[in-house]
């Protein structure tokens, strides 16, 4: 099976001013593109040709890993948001952020603070555990809750092309405004 | 001892059009200057306080993350600016053409394996030309701000050139075209430099 680009659910400028249009089309049409490419390319003829991506991720390692997390990371990220986001969880979820963090507020400090140190490449993640709780992670470069059993959330890449046109060196910026564009109907959906 | 954010010898354009001035003023400035303040930070009222960058990080394995982070940032980008000028290009000349011959069989076939390292390293880090304890040179490559020099490092000497191939040394100008941005490195590698460090 040959992965494809998934498409985007909404245009490349619609999350302007927080993601510019040019970064997404380098960050969609580009880098998420390449790992595509790469990962067809590295699994054509090898035991992983007709698998499912989440079994690649969880099965393999180095080039085909790397390149099988980063498609998965990249589709997730880009559907957690939505030009008409922000605000807060509902319902269920708003009530298990709360029972795990204390408040939405230190919820999004915890975040944010992974998110601010994760040092080099990589990604923070709310994820919830096979027991039900929700905890924050974070993991360089492709790494990916998959590999640990844990049901992924919410995750903010913070891979310096996720930000560098817009923010530069200023990661933290780009964290405060990331709150701004979450789709939470969908973070609701996952939980 | 505080650390200090070195000056750089050329100005910020100098490096135009394989870097722009906008790249290496954030470089600087922001990136480096962060590493510098935070190792500052890390090692205060601390043992390795008082020593050399060169004595932390050949004990890397007894500092904090912190220190390893911050200090191999500061040393890198220190490293770099040096072995990077507007006139650069060219050939090694001397016993370092001659060592980087003998050590991969060419000049070309030398620039094949430092750019497949700088160009494979997946996520944030460095590729480095290295010259290890006996001598030899290597062509190696490190994540995030790890260096030669630690002994955490896989392969371990004095590092002689490197390029920064995270992102922010090459986006703004670049975006996602790594190979682009290591292809114009070639154009300004200060070969003086390189050579006084493989004589060292």
């Amino acid at each position: 099976m040959k992965f494809e680009l998934p498409k985007l659910p909404y245009e490349a400028d619609a999350l302007e001013p927080v993601i510019s249009r040019k970064t997404i089309e380098f960050h969609y049409g580009k880098h998420h593109q390449a790992y595509i490419n790469n990962l067809n390319n590295l699994i054509a003829g090898t035991e992983f040709e007709n698998s499912k991506l989440e079994d690649i991720i969880i099965k393999s390692d180095g080039g085909i890993f790397n390149n099988a997390a980063q498609v998965w990371n990249h589709t997730f990220y880009f559907q957690s948001l939505s030009p008409n986001g922000g605000g807060k969880p509902q319902g269920e979820l708003a009530t298990a952020i709360e029972e795990n963090f204390g408040s939405f507020e230190a919820f999004q400090n915890q975040f944010a603070q992974a998110a601010a140190t994760q040092f080099g490449s990589g990604w923070a993640w709310l994820v919830k555990k096979e027991n039900g709780k929700l905890e924050i992670t974070k993991e360089s470069n492709a790494g990916c809750p998959l590999t640990k059993g844990d049901i992924p959330l919410l995750t903010i890449d913070v891979w310096e092309h996720a930000y560098y046109l817009d923010y530069q060196n200023r990661r933290p910026d780009y964290i405060s405004s990331f709150w701004k564009l979450i789709n939470w109907d969908i973070v609701e959906s996952r939980y | 001892m505080k650390f200090e954010l070195p000056t750089i010898e050329y100005a910020y354009d100098a490096l135009e059009p394989h870097i722009d001035a906008r790249t290496m003023e954030i470089h600087h400035t922001k990136h480096h200057a962060a590493y510098t303040n935070n190792l500052n930070v890390a090692i205060e009222g601390t043992e390795f306080s008082s020593k050399s960058i060169e004595d932390i990080l050949t004990n890397i394995s007894k500092a904090p993350l912190a220190v390893r982070n911050n200090g191999g940032g500061f040393y890198n980008h220190n490293l770099f600016w040096r072995v990077i000028s507007p006139n650069g290009s060219g050939f090694p000349k001397g016993k370092l053409a001659t060592a980087i011959d003998k050590s991969f069989g060419s000049f070309n076939k030398f620039k094949e394996e430092f750019n497949i390292a700088a160009t494979t390293r997946f996520g944030s880090g460095w590729a480095w030309l290295v010259k290890n304890k006996e001598g030899k040179l290597i062509v190696t490559s490190t994540s995030n701000q790890d260096n030669p020099l630690m002994d955490i490092a896989e392969i371990k000497g004095n590092p002689i050139l490197g390029l920064d191939v995270w992102e922010h040394a090459y986006y703004l100008n670049y975006q996602n075209k790594r190979p682009d941005y290591i292809n114009a490195f070639w154009n300004i590698v200060n070969w003086n430099e390189v050579e006084l460090r493989y004589n060292d």
